[in-house]
């Protein structure tokens, strides 16, 4: 059962049966294109259709959403060992993305030209062009109505059975050597946190739209505000303001304890009139751009398209250096050019 | 014991019974409250199962469908209180497709007419709908308390109709479910002279409810102990509702972010000195280090301090803790980092339970914060009684597990989840089989297990070998082949929940089951080796056992996706939705 060619416009290729364990071990070498192939499948498919085109059963193509479980196979695998087999299913339960293997053990990827991947350990490193490439993808999942989990990123996962690992040093793609997979497959279910607390932990509810829980989307659009060299995140809900110069207020209040430098219970931010301008000077002038990430997957700049485009496609705020928004656009290069 | 001066003499036994009347006796087991208790001395004999029947007024109910409602009311006549618990564990983290079951409404259409004088009814992962709560108010009249934890299929307005129908309601306990929040007029609906409110639990809807009906609620149920609101309670609101409360012994505040005057800080700070019952205090979402020191004179009498949906610092964490001398139970997330375990190992003596859940379990590349393995046996170091810990990591060494359950051997629960699967040993890049082992060796006291990263069948074997106490074992990714199952099936007598997912464990591991699962309460396998045929053979074998495949759409007919086997005196489910086929 492998993918039909016709599907293969981004340049999937099909890497024949992992059947040997040296090709398991070798298949950490290729895991980055693996997940660069397997993001740009599921951006294609997510953009053809709700389903799944080219998996192997074709009843997987439902509008209820796709989840990915990792499955062992029995005996049709002839390989003496068993094969984790990922498998599209679709469940009343949806989550997640799923990427195709068919039962044989051949691997299908999808590409996805060009992703850097970086292969990091555990909190895995991405380049920002590989995270928005993962990003993309459940943001279209999303905008499909799936239920994404709250982070889509993806990886193929099939892990071969510990025993050849053990009979080797350990060469699973998933773990071992220092190469983890950039992108983690979302893997329905795991890690097991109950989805109350999904949602509770400043969590985009546009990218977790939990059907069972019946929440609508449309009440609150929180996303996440980020800002470079804060311990941590933020979270606003769009909904609440209703112009670009509500927002920025906000968020100005929201970070001033980082901008001005302090960051303690001495005193309430943003009471101060004085710190609020001088604060303002901050985030328009060099030193701060206030960028967002849109449906697609692309950062960009705050303040181009009207409110209401904007709150719609915006799925995640960062508060960025002046300086490193200078490979984002031309525009906000000179923007803070201007400002000096 | 008198049951045994009983079997062995017939004729003592009738001295005993004509001078023990069965009121005398249905008295004294009015005392006996454990329910395993109860079912022991309900083997006795004869006469003490019918004592123990007419005298038992809780009945707990591990799964649903062991047992049909008319068979329960048959047995026990005199209930007063339910406590049923539904569909399998892995249905939280949605791998239980919906309309799977559990429905409550065929029960309380049987407790309408048996069990008229019903008071309480707490339900676990169970679907629950508006018109069943509607049909629950207004079927019981001395309805107390509703506890409803992970449920699903209401929404906001059957809490109306609890609210407004029960009239003696003590309890109301609205708890993680997957609920349609309709809005927050629910609260409204008390009735103006209701007073009775003891625990209100509204933490997890989403709604906004009125401030003032709350207000003016809380203000006329001076018995209410345990509150704790949703997010949209400000802080203002928050010490409104405190100087009404004094006598709180349970709170979950709001939101604990918000600005405040100077003088409202220091309201909201005696507000909170008033608080001097506090036993358990939760909720503080987005709590910064702002307002964090107002609450330290209602920490003094702390046992169990719900950090988990306050993303705090390390630094926040260690200056609040050392407000908080009697702890017991400490679940935070991992955004207070290793530093902040190090701070709970250092101020927490007492502790006996530690929860560390991720704050992004899903996002890969935005990690803030986090815990390592150092984290994990900093708190072992400072907290020696610690015996529940439930920790999820991205990382995990076999030593530093060894130098945990060292310092600790008297885990009950380990719930280790390093969040990747497969994940091996973080230095030597091993299989964490060694960890497991260790922590089954040592900790003799075991009841609950749940293993993580890259695993063997060895550690399997140790479990088999060591866990002889093991009641519940939690297993994804992990194993090599069936033997792994096996052996845990063989090993471990006191087994009663197995739930595993994603794991090389075929129809062999299957079968090698089957003298165990009567005895087990039951056993959950998913997107593991398992075919149809493996399933029918065991149906075949145990006909006392339900064994039901949740099929998939589009997946593989000889394939058993998922598998839930449990034992059963009710026979085969009559409520099966079509994508679950009992065998």
């Amino acid at each position: 059962m492998s993918r039909p060619l016709e599907h293969d416009y981004i340049g999937l290729s099909e890497v024949s049966s992992m059947e040997s364990s040296e090709k398991i071990s070798s298949a950490s070498s290729t895991v980055s294109t693996e997940e660069e192939k397997s993001n740009a499948l599921n951006l294609k498919e997510t953009e053809l259709r709700l389903g799944l085109p080219g998996s192997e059963s074709p009843e997987r193509k439902s509008g209820a959403g796709v989840g990915v479980s990792l499955l062992g196979r029995t005996v049709e695998d002839k390989n003496g060992y068993s094969l984790g087999v990922l498998k599209n299913f679709v469940s009343g339960a949806k989550r997640g993305f799923s990427d195709a293997i068919d039962v044989s053990g051949k691997w299908v990827f999808s590409g996805n030209g060009g992703s850097e991947v970086d292969m990091g350990k555990g909190a895995v490193l991405f380049s920002p062009r590989g995270v928005n490439g993962v990003k993309s993808l459940g943001v279209l999942e999303n905008a499909n109505q799936q239920p994404g989990s709250a982070a889509p990123a993806l990886k193929d996962v099939v892990p071969p059975s510990p025993k050849p690992v053990q009979d080797k040093k350990p060469q699973m793609p998933a773990a071992n050597d220092h190469v983890a997979p950039a992108a983690k497959a979302q893997v329905v279910g795991w890690p097991p946190i109950r989805s109350f607390r999904k949602n509770t932990m400043a969590v985009n509810p546009a990218k977790n739209n939990d059907d069972d829980e019946g929440k609508s989307g449309s009440a609150c659009l929180y996303v996440k505000v980020s800002m470079d060299g804060a311990p941590y995140l933020r979270k606003v809900d769009l909904k609440t303001y209703g112009s670009y110069k509500e927002l920025s207020a906000a968020l100005e209040k929201m970070f001033s304890c980082f901008t001005i430098g302090q960051c303690g219970s001495h005193g309430v931010p943003g009471r101060d009139g004085l710190s609020e301008s001088r604060l303002m000077d901050l985030l328009h002038g060099s030193e701060y751009v206030l960028t967002y990430e849109d449906k697609d997957g692309d950062w960009m700049l705050v303040g181009d398209v009207p409110w209401e485009m904007f709150t719609d496609s915006c799925r995640r705020l960062r508060i960025m250096k002046g300086s490193e928004a200078i490979g984002l656009a031309p525009r906000a290069m000179e923007k803070c050019k201007n400002r000096n | 014991m008198a049951s045994k001066r009983q079997k062995d003499s017939p004729e003592e036994e009738k001295k005993q019974a004509s001078s023990f009347p069965d009121e005398v006796l249905e008295c004294v087991l009015g005392f006996v409250k454990s329910h395993r208790d109860r079912s022991s001395v309900s083997l006795v004999c004869k006469d003490w199962y019918n004592a123990e029947r007419w005298s038992r007024t809780h009945v707990f109910i591990g799964n649903c469908y062991s047992v049909s409602p008319e068979i329960l009311v048959r047995r026990f006549p005199n209930i007063r209180s339910v406590t049923l618990k539904g569909k399998p564990r892995f249905s939280d983290f949605n791998l239980v497709p919906l309309n799977w079951g559990a429905d409550i409404h065929a029960w309380l259409v049987v407790f309408a007419s048996a069990y008229s004088f019903l008071e309480e009814l707490r339900l676990k992962r169970m679907t629950i709908t508006d018109e069943s709560l509607e049909f629950l108010a207004k079927s019981f009249p001395n309805f107390k308390a509703l506890s409803l934890v992970s449920c699903d299929g209401f929404s906001t307005d059957g809490l109306k109709a609890i609210v407004a129908h029960c009239k003696n309601l003590t309890e109301l306990d609205i708890l993680e479910n997957g609920i349609d929040d309709l809005g927050g007029s629910w609260l409204s609906c008390f009735p103006e002279n209701f007073t009775s409110l003891e625990v209100l639990n509204f933490a997890s809807l989403n709604s906004e409810v009125n401030f003032d009906a709350l207000e003016r609620l809380v203000a006329r149920c001076k018995s209410l102990k345990v509150l704790k609101v949703n997010k949209n309670v400000t802080l203002e609101q928050l010490q409104r509702l405190l100087v009404h409360t004094s006598q709180l012994t349970e709170l979950g505040t709001g939101s604990f972010s918000q600005e405040l005057t100077l003088r409202e800080y220091s309201e909201l700070e005696s507000a909170f000195s008033n608080c001097k019952n506090l036993y358990t205090l939760s909720g503080l979402s987005e709590a910064t280090s702002l307002y964090l020191p107002a609450l330290y004179p209602a920490c003094v009498n702390l046992t169990f301090l719900n950090l988990s949906d306050a993303a705090l610092q390390s630094a926040e964490l260690a200056k609040l803790l050392p407000h908080c001398p009697h702890l017991r139970r400490l679940w935070v997330l991992d955004t207070v980092e290793d530093k902040g375990l190090e701070a709970v190992g250092s101020s927490c003596p007492l502790l006996e339970e530690l929860r560390v859940f991720p704050a992004e379990p899903f996002e890969q590349d935005v990690v803030i914060g986090g815990v390592t393995e150092s984290g994990f046996v900093a708190v072992s170091q400072g907290c020696r009684k610690l015996h529940y810990v439930l920790y999820f990591c991205r990382r995990m060494t076999n030593s530093a597990v060894a130098a945990v359950v060292k310092n600790c051997p008297d885990f009950t629960h380990f719930r280790l989840c390093i969040m990747n699967p497969w994940e091996p040993d973080y230095l030597t890049k091993e299989p964490m089989d060694e960890a497991f082992g260790v922590v089954v060796k040592t900790c003799t006291k075991l009841q609950r297990l749940a293993v993580s990263g890259l695993l063997t069948d060895l550690t399997f074997e140790y479990i088999g070998k060591y866990a002889k106490n093991l009641e519940t074992l939690s297993v994804a990714f992990a194993g090599s082949s069936d033997r792994g199952m096996q052996c845990v099936l063989a090993g471990c007598p006191k087994l009663r929940k197995l739930e595993i997912r994603d794991c090389p464990f075929g129809n062999a591991a299957l079968l090698s089951g089957l003298e165990r699962y009567e005895s087990m309460r039951s056993l959950w396998m998913s997107a593991c080796h398992v075919t149809m045929n493996g399933c029918r053979l065991l149906a075949r074998e145990m006909p006392r056992l339900n064994v039901e495949v949740i099929k998939e759409d589009g997946s593989d007919d000889t394939h058993a996706e998922k598998v839930y086997v449990y034992r059963s005196v009710a026979g085969p489910r009559r409520d099966a939705p079509p994508f679950v086929l009992t065998l």
